[in-house]
């Protein structure tokens, strides 16, 4: 060999390549692929077995005409609304007032985490047991001398939601305590000291200065929350499994329904991609405020 | 030494001869405590027979079981045997070719002549060939009392319907509820099947489910039974309890009244000790309309690569419909043979009950045998609406004809 032959670029860290490759054909065939036969099949009329029968967006149409979904849909919006408010906020706080240099902050921020090591389907049992009148809640407090209280929020439609949400913030704020958290410690300790010089007032500092700097934490964490409760399923499956009535319904638990119980595929893609349509909307302008116009380093 | 070497002899040639039981495993959602001693009985005569039974019960109803058994079969790790219920469930298995063809079983066991009503074969068959083997009748028009709520409040057991919506204030103000009803969607849709052929009749659930009449669905007498189902909701609106076998015990403890549930509820009352007729009442057709329809249970058999496996599969499904094994099933499970010609004289009063119904012929095909399970899970879903909230019967109606407009 001459030496003088330039290396192929294809060639180059072979080795590495060569050990990416099942990922990237996973990757590729499971979730690419997965992904585009699910699209592909919601324009057919499969039943139990999938089948390559056209019905345009006949599939569609009667998902947008279908109580159910449109349910489902509205109760994952007033859930992720809700959701997101809250543990943001909730989460901001709790890390704001872990940031204060207290005593056994390592013990709080375990206590805080432990929920999160949780799977959803433990928290919705755990939670189903707690807001149950018989068992729970209530009974303690009507055997603690109050007969009267009432704190049934599981069985009313009204308020199915808010159960719900009990447990996902129960679950989820400590997540984003933490996350928060390593963003106060981000912040460079010249800035507080300005800021003291300048006699700023502590929440003062918080609110208009530490908060803006924050803003990558921030847009992580509201695109983490956001895909998880579009996902939302197992949480619900556990804690209420759509009852009463349809209250709780979500639509990832439409898609299971009517893939599996209806023997309806075709319903149950169109559905499921609707809600990539959904999680599409959320992630690409992260994406594009995260990754676009920078050029990586 | 010698001896030895013909223990080790007589070893190798038995050991072929213990595996020879051939293991299939059966997947079923039998798991209420009746169910289970039922089930328990088919396993033993199974094992009797010199196969081994291996139990895949799956907790949580045939709504979560089904969609396990179903991408098992079709992902490629068929089980032994498989419980469906009668009717359209397992249709696009059959024609997938994924199912096994038991015509032959059939012929020799003369399913065609002992197997009443015949409409349980003709839910089998598609295309002229057998491919399940049906195992009960089960009706899910009856209604469940609680006769000692009643004697408590000096009061007549009700024998129909109208009856126990009267006296239901009276239960109500004695802190009892009037109505149990489990919070699954299946269970709403079932006690309104109840109401349509109790309150509405044969003729009108004939022309709507069979003839397929919108008219029918539309019209004013459809919209007195959805007036009865929104009196009923009334009267399960403090049940909160989830499974049916949880509302069938808060009618055993005198919790509740009474409840709208299939024949299997039958089971709870005989494993709790209850005696039908003096400790509970049951009303075929709510007491109104004695007719019944004819769901129930069939074991479907996947097709397996392994001949030896297949013939063990034959023998189960030959087994399943031998008399012997109908009467112990049956007994235990509180569903009705699927054939008439053996001795259920040791059947209690409910069973018989259902028995002279099925002899005089007032039988009616089940929901699942009209329709698809799109249709019925559509109709399982809008039930658990109307009966968790208020909507009012009208609006109720027609979404009701929109969704059979669906299956047509």
């Amino acid at each position: 060999m001459s030496g003088q032959a330039k290396p192929v670029r294809l060639l180059r860290n072979l080795n590495a390549k060569i050990a990416a490759v099942p990922m990237i054909l996973t990757t590729l065939v499971v979730f690419v692929g997965g992904t585009i036969w699910t699209v592909v099949y919601s324009f057919t009329d499969s039943k139990l077995l999938p089948r390559l029968r056209w019905v345009g967006l006949d599939q569609y149409e009667r998902l947008w005409s279908t109580d159910l979904w449109n349910m489902a849909i509205n109760n994952l919006l007033f859930f992720g609304v809700m959701s997101m408010t809250f543990t943001i906020s909730i989460g901001f706080l709790l890390a704001v007032l872990m940031d204060q240099k207290i005593r056994f902050e390592d013990t709080f921020r375990t206590i805080m985490l432990y929920p999160f090591a949780l799977s959803f389907i433990v928290t919705g049992l755990v939670w189903q047991w707690i807001l149950d009148p018989g068992m729970g809640l209530q009974e303690v407090v009507r055997r603690m001398g109050w007969e009267t209280f009432s704190f049934d929020p599981l069985h009313d439609a009204d308020t199915v939601l808010y159960g719900l949400l009990i447990a996902g913030l129960w679950q989820g704020t400590g997540f984003t305590m933490c996350l928060m958290l390593a963003g106060l410690r981000g912040i460079d300790d010249d800035i507080w000291k300005a800021a003291r010089v300048d006699g700023i007032p502590r929440w003062k500092t918080y609110l208009f200065v530490v908060v803006p700097m924050m803003r990558p934490v921030f847009i992580t964490t509201l695109v983490l929350v956001a895909a998880g409760i579009i996902k939302l399923y197992d949480l619900v499956v556990a804690q209420t499994n759509g009852n009463p009535g349809n209250a709780s319904q979500m639509p990832a638990m439409y898609v299971y329904r009517y893939m599996f119980t209806a023997q309806n595929l075709g319903q149950g893609f169109a559905a499921s991609t609707m809600m990539l349509l959904s999680v599409l909307i959320v992630l690409i302008p992260w994406a594009y405020l995260e990754f676009g116009g920078k050029k990586r380093g | 030494m010698k001896t030895f070497k013909i223990a080790a002899l007589l070893a190798t040639v038995a050991l072929p001869g213990a595996a020879f039981a051939t293991e299939l495993e059966v997947t079923h959602w039998w798991t209420s405590g009746g169910e289970s001693a039922a089930v328990a009985e088919l396993a033993k005569a199974f094992d009797a027979s010199g196969d081994k039974w291996v139990d895949g019960a799956i907790a949580g109803g045939g709504d979560t079981a089904r969609p396990v058994m179903i991408s098992r079969i079709t992902g490629g790790d068929p089980m032994g045997a498989t419980q469906f219920n009668h009717g359209q469930q397992a249709l696009e298995l059959v024609q997938a070719g994924l199912m096994l063809d038991l015509t032959d079983v059939a012929e020799a066991n003369n399913w065609k002549g002992v197997i009443n009503p015949p409409s349980l074969l003709d839910s089998c068959t598609v295309d002229g060939k057998v491919y399940c083997a049906p195992l009960n009748i089960h009706s899910p028009e009856w209604l469940w009392l609680n006769n000692k709520v009643y004697t408590d409040l000096g009061l007549a057991v009700p024998t129909n319907w109208n009856e126990f919506v009267a006296t239901a204030p009276q239960v109500e103000a004695a802190g009892k509820i009037p109505l149990a009803l489990g919070r699954q969607p299946w269970q709403s849709n079932l006690a309104f099947g109840a109401l349509t052929i109790g309150v509405g009749g044969l003729d009108l659930w004939k022309s709507i489910n069979i003839d397929k009449n919108m008219d029918a669905a539309a019209g004013p007498d459809m919209l007195k039974v959805f007036q009865a189902a929104a009196d009923a909701r009334k009267l399960a609106a403090k049940s909160t309890v989830q499974d049916w076998n949880q509302a069938t015990n808060m009618v055993i403890t005198g919790e509740a009244a009474g409840q709208i549930m299939g024949d299997w509820a039958q089971g709870e009352f005989q494993v709790a000790g209850k005696v039908a007729g003096t400790d509970y009442t049951c009303l075929p057709g709510m007491g109104l309309n004695a007719y019944i329809s004819t769901g129930g249970d069939a074991f479907y058999f996947p097709k397996l690569a392994d001949p030896e496996k297949e013939a063990a599969q034959k023998r189960l499904a030959a087994l399943l419909v031998s008399p012997e094994v109908q009467v112990a099933f049956n007994l235990k499970k509180g569903s009705l043979p699927i054939r008439g010609d053996i001795d259920m004289s040791t059947a209690n009063d409910c069973m018989k009950k259902g028995l002279e119904i099925l002899a005089g012929g007032n039988i009616v095909p089940a929901g699942d045998q009209v329709w698809s399970p799109d249709v019925q899970t559509q109709l399982g879903d809008m039930q658990g609406q109307f009966w968790s909230t208020d909507m009012s019967p009208e609006d109720a109606q027609a979404r009701y004809v929109e969704i059979l407009k669906s299956g047509l």
